[in-house]
Order: C-alpha cells, then structure tokens, then sequence
C-alpha cells in the first residue's frame, strides 16, 4: 500500500505547494510590479485619497445630471452580484421590458434602446452602447444647461472600438469627464 | 453581424488551430519524458517530486494499478478540498471573515472541482475566502485536469503500443501533464488577464463611496492566477459567482477572446499528441476534421437562434435587436454565442452570459454539446478519449455493416472491449435521465426551478446534463444550492467522470495487451471524408437518440410557443 499511499499524499502536497502557494505567489509579485493599477482593483481614488469606485465595476446614477448605467438585477450589489436568469419566454421579462419603455421612452427620438432596459449577467455591467448614451444626451445636456454637441464630442472620446468587440462606452468614466467639464 | 463580430470569429479559430500541431508535439514530447525547452527549467522540479514522493519514473504501471494511483491521488484530492471548504472560518487568509461552508455544498464543490466539473453552487466573493480559492480550487483545477491528461495518453499509449501490460506511471504523468502541460500556459494567461484588468491581490475588500454617494464593497483577491486555469484546465469555476461575466473575471473584449480561446486551445492540441502516439497524424486530422463540423454545426445554429428578437417585444417601443437581458454589452451577441458554444463543446462550464436567457434554440445547442459527451474537442484529455470511444464505435458500426471483425489502426476490437464501450454509453443517460427524473419527480426538489413553463423542465434538464457531462455551467436561476440537489448533482458528478475514466483505463489495458495486424487492402480506412461522416453521424444519432424527448419537452417546446 506504501506505494500507493505515500506517492498520493507527497505528490497532493507538493502540487498544493506549486499551483496553490508558488503560482499565485508568482503572479501576484510580478502583476503588482508591472501593472499595479489593474491588480489592485482599477480603483478611482479621489483628491481626498477616498475610493470612490471601480473603473470596471458600475455603480448606480440617478437624476437628469448624469447618464444612467444599465439596470442591474442585483440593485448594484458587488457581494454577491447577480442576474435575473429570466428565459425569454417568462412573461415576467417582457411585462418589466415594456414597462420601462413607456417611462424612459423620448418623444421623437424613436423606440428605446434594449441595453436601458436589460439586466446584465454580471449586474455589474460598466458599459452601454453608445446609441445607448446617444439616447440620454439631450436630457443631460438640458439638465446642465451644455450645448448637445459638448456632450457629443465626451461621447466619442469615451467610446472604445476594440476590433474583437462592440463599440461601447464606459458609463462611470463617462460621467467623471462630465463633472470636470 | 458587424466586422468586430468576423474578427473575433476569425482570432478565434486562429488561435486554436494554428498553435494545435506545435502544442500537440510539445505535449507528446512531455509526455513521453523526452527533452524540451522547458527541461532545464522544470527538469529539477519534475525530479525532485519523485524524490520527496517516492516515485521510480521508470517504473510502468499495469491499468489496474494505474487506475488505483489515479483513485488514491482523487480521494485524497477530494478530501483535503473538502476539509478546508468545512474549516475555512479556522484558516488563515480569511480577509473578510467567511465561515466554513454548509456541508452539503461542501460536499458538492469538492467532487465537482475534484471531477473537473467546476459546479458553482457558491458564490466566490460571498462564500469562500483566498485560501479556499487557491490552495483549494485552484489546486483541484491543475491536478483535475492533468488526471484527463493521463488518463487520455494511458488510452494513446494503449491503442499504439503492441503486446504491451504497461501503459505508463500515472505520477509521473499527472506530475509532467501539471508542470509542463499547464503551469507555463497559466502563467502566461494570467498575467496577460491582469494587464487587461483583473485583480491579483491578497488584500482586503476595499469599502468606497460611489459617485453618488452610496457605500460600496470592492471584491478582490487572487483572481487572476485562478482563472487562467479554469479556462486552460476546461475547469470554468469562477473566482467571482457569476463567472466570465464578471467585468473583474473578464474585463475587456481583448481578456474574452484570450479566455475563450483557452477553453479549447489544450483539447485541439491533444487530438495531434494521439497523431505522434499512434504515429498518424492523418488520424489527428480526420478526427479534428469531425470536431470542428460538429463545433460549425452548433455555432451556426446557435448564431442565427440567438440574433432573433422576442417576439413578445415585437409591438413594443423598444430597439428590435438581438436579446440583451443576461448579457454584457462588451461582449454583444457574437462574443456571448461564441463563449456559450465553445464552453459546451469542451467541458468548461465558464460563461461569459447567463446561458438561462439565451433564446431556447441557442440553449438547446449548448445541452445538446453536453449531450453528446462533450466530445467536440472537449475537456483537457477528456474530450480525447470521449472523442475516441465515438471513434470505435463507429469503427464497430462500419465493421457490422461490412461484416468483419472491427478493427482500429490494426488493433480488433473484441467482445471485451465492446462490453466497456456500450458500458460508456450508459454514463449519460443514466446520469441525465434517471437523477434528472428522480430529480423531476420529487415536488421538493422540483420547487427549484425559477422560470414557468417548459424553459422551467430546460432549467433542471440542463443542470443534470452539466453535472452528468462534468460541465459546470447552469440555467442559474435553478436553485440548487439545496442538500437534495447539492448531494444528486455529485453523484451525477461521480458518475460522469469514474463512469468514463474506468472503462476507458480498461480498455486502455485490453488494447495494448493486443498484437497490431498489419492493415491491409481490406482494413475500414479511419482517416478519409467517410470515416469523418460516419463519426460525426454516429455521434448526433446516438445522442441524439437518446436525449431527442427531453429536448422536445424542453427548449423546442419553448421555442415553439414563443411565436419567433
């Protein structure tokens, strides 16, 4: 049985030591040197030295002022996040769908775009098409009294076209260079 | 479809299938104990392993005791991940204080991470603190796949050896399939996967105000290193609860297409390991060849499914696009299909989008991928030897229709070793179909699904078919985080893993005992375009045959009373 026992336990306990102790000590060491910013959290750190957030992670706005993030089926909850896990078929999807509709529609600007009115899988969604913020602007523009093409030109600037991936635009960074305007 | 969305199609399959036949030597070469530019590096490691552990690296191993060195090292995996999930709240780097999990989900997550299944029915952030998550589950996500990587060249070394009793030295190989086969390759991914933003800490959570002014928890921790191997080692257990989706666990376009990518890169490389094992890369080439027309298969159809509107919002004032609800906006449909497929296909498990909301024939595609045995490409080493039984079977099949004995690269297949295929047959209907009915029929354990009508059936269907096929991902809105289903979903487990690892390790043994005849005028060609259509038929008609019924009372039920 010494054949048996004494390899399975040495061997469970030095790959314990490589892949759960060595690598990730590894890692961490060499990704808190090179990229710092990333492996601590990408975190918005403000004049006073305060955290007020992540780049990645979204965080509920409110108000005409600022553009509003995707909902979130978790109300914004970082621990635990989550989604709604609705099937498309569930009429409990289309009834909420609709009724967000009538409240964020905008006389003349056509149907809503459904990224304002779905839930995201992480409920930590960052980001939102820019048709999606597009679709806010003259809102923001009349509630802080900035001409619409102001706002326009933020929006492209903030607008990320990776060649792997859709357009989208980062709804917190966004509103960060709205207020320093 | 937009040309990002042909981009990431295209960088897909690159990066997949041209490293496949380079990757593919390298593991035979390691696996086979030859030198590589790693030798220098990870030779002193590798020896000093069998020195503390008591393993002669030249000693072979019969397939009895092969499968035995393979059982202690599980058991014991299982039991050291199942202790410190209990005894988490006595352990150490336990920054926010978490207790021990209940037992029952303890349980589960230890055989499902031990299995390669990489079931959640946690969530990381809320329940488990860094050191569950790395010398725990990280730990079960290398070992768990380097057990598929033996286990798949025992079977190489079987079917290429000639009267042979030995196939190799399970230790040895789990220990070359860890370090060489997958920690250079997380490394790299894990550092690439911070630079596009996830975290690697061992800090505490971080308490700030939002914008706005309300307080925020920040979650962090050794994330990186973590998910580099549950992509690479097809584990797909997330550091974070809702897996790839989190914009922690996968933060850009870039981090998606590198962590999709990995998800088959490993399992695409192993089908040309077998070309050197068997000296045919032919061989290699027919049955990737099968792999990715079963991959195109499901990818298309998936594709167009999940680009149609719901037809519920057709009268409503909303954007008619593609659906959005449990889906990221950097990832948009394309990325999310892709992800869904690919994660099926093999035995990942991770997402990057709540497959619960994917439109029903979308869902269907990434069931049936697990239906099937999880063959097309298919987990590190595991896909391999699924894809292989396919293989023999098939070969079986063209043997009755030409009445000769079957043959495969001069090896007969005998009653013996068609008594251990058909045994294999069995793995997913009986852990689908009788733990899902048992499941099903139990008003208790049926309260668990979240969605009404048949997508509510899909949701539980889909649960026992990803713990059967060793998956991990789920309709998550199906409550399973009960003792009932905690408890059935291990066995489903248990039995979606030892079920295929014993026979094969059997017939393994059985084949290499054989003399190789040589192949004659007469012998079934298993290289050309008809072998290629006989397997990839074989495989959809015997999954297909056995699971049709429970798709139609499910997603196609669904999708019909929808109205697309």
């Amino acid at each position: 049985m010494s054949t048996l026992i004494r390899p399975a336990l040495s061997l469970l306990l030095l790959m314990t030591l490589i892949t759960g102790v060595a690598y990730p000590l590894v890692v961490t060491s060499v990704a808190q040197v090179a990229f710092p910013a990333q492996a601590n959290g990408s975190l918005i750190v403000d004049a006073a030295g305060k955290v007020r957030g992540s780049t990645l992670i979204a965080q509920d706005f409110t108000g005409d002022a600022w553009f509003h993030p995707r909902p979130s089926a978790g109300a914004f909850a970082t621990v635990a996040s989550g989604a709604s896990n609705l099937s498309p078929s569930n009429p409990a999807l289309a009834t909420r769908v609709i009724d967000d509709a009538g409240k964020l529609q905008v006389p003349g600007q056509g149907p809503v775009p459904l990224a304002l009115l779905t839930t995201s899988a992480s409920g930590l969604d960052p980001h939102l098409p820019p048709a999606a913020i597009a679709y806010q602007l003259a809102r923001v523009a009349a509630a802080r009294n900035l001409p619409a093409s102001t706002l326009q030109a933020l929006l492209d600037a903030n607008t990320e076209r990776p060649l792997v991936g859709p357009p989208v635009v980062n709804v917190l960074a966004l509103n960060l260079a709205l207020e320093k305007l | 479809m937009h040309g990002y969305d042909y981009g990431l199609i295209l960088a897909f399959f690159a990066l997949v299938l041209i490293p496949a036949p380079f990757l593919g030597r390298f593991y035979y070469r390691v696996m086979e104990g030859q030198h590589t530019w790693l030798s220098p590096i990870l030779g002193p490691v590798e020896r000093g392993c069998y020195r503390l552990a008591g393993v002669d690296s030249a000693v072979e191993q019969s397939w009895q005791k092969y499968t035995l060195a393979l059982l202690a090292f599980n058991l014991a995996g299982f039991v050291l991940l199942f202790a410190i999930l209990l005894l988490q709240g006595y352990l150490p780097l336990n920054t926010e204080q978490l207790p021990g999990l209940e037992w029952t989900q303890a349980f589960n997550t230890a055989v499902s991470f031990m299995t390669n299944t990489n079931w959640q029915s946690y969530s990381g952030e809320a329940s488990l603190s860094y050191l569950s998550q790395m010398v725990g589950l990280t730990v079960q996500n290398f070992v768990s796949a380097a057990t598929g990587l033996a286990v798949l060249v025992a079977l190489c070394r079987g079917i290429g050896r000639k009267s042979a009793t030995t196939l190799g030295n399970f230790w040895v190989d789990m220990t070359r399939a860890t370090l060489y086969g997958l920690l250079p390759l997380c490394l790299l991914l894990a550092l690439f996967l911070v630079w596009q933003g996830v975290p690697q800490t061992f800090a505490h959570y971080v308490h700030g105000v939002t914008m706005q002014g309300v307080d925020q928890v920040i979650p962090l921790g050794p994330a990186a290193s973590q998910i580099a191997i549950k992509q690479l080692g097809t584990n797909g257990g997330g550091f974070f609860g809702v897996n790839s989706a989190h914009p922690f666990e996968n933060p850009t376009a870039w981090s998606n297409l590198f962590e999709v990518a990995s998800i088959i890169l490993i399992p695409a490389a192993l089908v040309f390991t077998f070309g050197h094992y068997v000296k045919d890369l032919r061989q290699s080439r027919a049955i990737i060849a099968c792999m990715l027309a079963l991959f195109l298969i499901g990818g298309a159809t998936s594709l167009w499914a999940e680009y149609q509107p719901n037809p519920a919002l057709d009268n409503a004032s909303v954007e008619q696009t593609a659906p959005l609800e449990g889906k990221e906006t950097r990832f948009g449909t394309t990325a999310t299909v892709l992800w869904s497929v690919t994660t099926t296909a093999a035995s990942n498990g991770s997402v990057n989008a709540m497959h619960d909301s994917l439109n029903p024939l979308s869902g269907m595609v990434s069931l049936v991928n697990m239906m099937v045995g999880e063959v097309i490409f298919g987990g590190v080493g595991a896909g391999l030897y699924g894809m292989l039984l396919n293989v023999l079977i098939a070969v079986f099949l063209a043997g009755l229709m030409i009445g000769r004995t079957p043959e495969y690269l001069g090896k007969k297949l005998g009653a013996r070793e068609v008594q251990l295929l058909v045994a294999t047959l069995l793995v997913m209907p009986v852990s689908v179909l009788v733990l899902g009915a048992v499941a099903a029929s139990l008003p208790g354990p049926a309260a668990a699904v979240s969605n009404p009508g048949a997508h509510g059936f899909s949701q539980l269907l889909y649960a026992y078919t990803s713990a059967g096929a060793n998956n991990g991902s789920a309709f998550a809105g199906f409550g399973a985080n009960t003792p009932f289903h905690n408890l059935m979903l291990s066995l489903g487990m248990l039995i979606g893993r030892f079920g295929y690892i014993l026979p094969v390790l059997a017939l393994a043994g059985s084949l290499a005992l054989k003399k190789t005849a040589p192949i004659g005028q007469n012998s079934f060609p298993t290289h050309g375009p008809l072998f290629v259509t006989l397997l990839t038929v074989t495989i959809l008609l015997v999954g297909g045959l056995t699971f049709l019924p429970t798709l139609a009372l499910g997603p196609i039920a669904e999708h019909l009373s929808m109205g697309f």
